[in-house]
């Protein structure tokens, strides 16, 4: 189990850490005043990356490895000179929106999924970002992805196969799910199954609002993803994806979704009202979490505010690590659960707006 | 040789910038380039990838904003003070 939690938020990072006693407290804050657009710890050598979004001096990476007692500046990707995300636009680094660390290489590389829709490795020893060509140039880029929520089009989640990360899949906001099979040189969309109820064909193959994508490390194949028009899983690695929704409850629309990594039939989700009104269902703060692979969702709300509340669950901010689960939203709050959902408790309720939050050691 | 004035703002990424440098330079972009000469990275903090300034950074030359966003081709004289500061956005 880990120990520490790492909290991007809209002024800065937050660390808390679990204490003799098993209580989780506050040790330090870094960044104070500066948008963190996303926090992670690399699973290979411990290292902390954030990326920064400052409001005027653009988007910068920063890296410790030393558990953020220092941090050093590492250059942000670049579009190369002369890419274009559409006739007449140059492409610029406008977010950083994942992180994920390829197993195989050693600690060589991190890939970066960044808006306006580019892929990026970094190569640590070198400070170089290359940008992956064969997605940027899928035939599908310039007229089938677009901005939702954002500008452009952004990669908010890099899913590697644990068993051969030259396998692996990105979601993307807006167009789908895209996988590759060869490390990056093809790529291949991964919709089918899913519904884009806001293009006139809800069934076109590329258009899709995956909010965030997860796949089981233990059972790679089996992967969840809550998406704009619902949530969906799919046992076969995204050849079908299913629709799991309860429509007529609670679990349908969102943005955030933790699965357990043990049992990947189960699974926890943030449900909004609509895509119309994005504020929890009747005002009212729950969490859904299945046990079944979503033919079944319970309503767990014990220790949530149950009145007036206007908090929303970012893609990356509800996480788990077995039966503890954290989640962090729009309104500073922060509740922790000790017992798979079954019972909240606020962990703190002044923080400013949370982006994301990573467990780390 | 142009004098150059920056935000305090970027003190907090760049502690040894100081407040007025002289750099030598006929444009803008070339001051830009001196600026990074002394000071690795700080170019990337005002200008984008492509060479834009930064939506949210402004330049002046005396009291007048550079007209040249794009190619920061604005011209510079010897005697001329140019003043790098943040636009006031954001909350």
């Amino acid at each position: 189990m880990k120990n520490k939690l790492l909290v991007a938020t809209r002024k800065g990072l937050i660390v808390f850490q679990r204490d003799a006693v098993s209580k989780w407290k506050v040790i330090g804050a870094h960044f104070n005043g500066i948008p963190v657009s996303m926090v992670y710890e690399d699973p290979r050598d411990g290292n902390w990356w954030v990326s920064l979004d400052h409001g005027h001096w653009g988007i910068k990476l920063h890296k410790s490895n030393d558990k953020g007692k220092t941090w050093e500046e590492v250059e942000a990707p670049k579009y190369p000179e002369g890419t274009l995300v559409k006739e007449g636009v140059d492409a610029t680094l406008r977010y950083i929106w994942a992180f994920a660390a390829p197993s195989s290489d050693g600690s060589n590389s991190l890939l970066i999924g960044t808006e306006p829709g580019g892929l990026f490795r970094l190569n640590i020893q070198t400070s170089e970002s290359k940008l992956n060509q064969s997605l940027w140039n899928h035939p599908s880029r310039t007229d089938q992805w677009f901005g939702g929520g954002r500008d452009y089009p952004g990669i908010h989640s890099i899913v590697l196969d644990p068993r051969n990360d030259q396998h692996m899949y990105v979601g993307i906001s807006v167009a789908g799910v895209f996988e590759t099979q060869d490390g990056g040189n093809s790529w291949m969309p991964k919709n089918k199954g899913l519904k884009a109820e806001f293009l006139p064909n809800p069934d076109a193959e590329i258009g899709h609002d995956p909010h965030i994508l997860l796949a089981s490390s233990k059972q790679p194949d089996y992967m969840w993803q809550q998406n704009h028009c619902g949530i969906y899983r799919t046992e076969n690695g995204g050849d079908q994806w299913i629709d799991v929704s309860d429509r007529d409850g609670e679990a349908y629309f969102g943005f955030a979704l933790a699965m357990d990594d043990e049992y990947p039939e189960r699974a926890w989700v943030a449900p909004a009202q609509s895509d119309e009104i994005r504020v929890p269902i009747d005002q009212k703060l729950c969490i859904c979490r299945t046990e079944d692979g979503g033919k079944n969702w319970n309503t767990l709300n014990s220790g949530l505010p149950q009145s007036y509340a206007y908090d929303i669950i970012y893609r990356h901010c509800l996480i788990n690590q077995q039966d503890e689960l954290f989640f962090g939203t729009t309104t500073g709050n922060l509740f922790y659960s000790s017992d798979g959902g079954d019972h909240w408790e606020a962990l703190h309720q002044f923080l400013p707006m949370v982006y994301c939050l990573t467990w780390a050691d | 040789m142009p004098k150059v004035s920056f935000t305090k703002a970027l003190k907090r990424f760049y502690p040894t910038l100081e407040n007025k440098i002289y750099i030598k330079g006929d444009n803008i972009s070339e001051i830009l380039d001196g600026i990074e000469e002394k000071h690795p990275g700080i170019k990337d903090y005002i200008v984008e990838e492509n060479g834009q300034l930064r939506k949210h950074v402004n330049i002046f030359c005396g009291e007048d904003p550079i007209d040249d966003r794009i190619t920061l081709s604005d011209m510079v004289g010897e005697e001329d003070e140019v003043f790098i500061i943040q636009a006031l956005s954001g909350g």
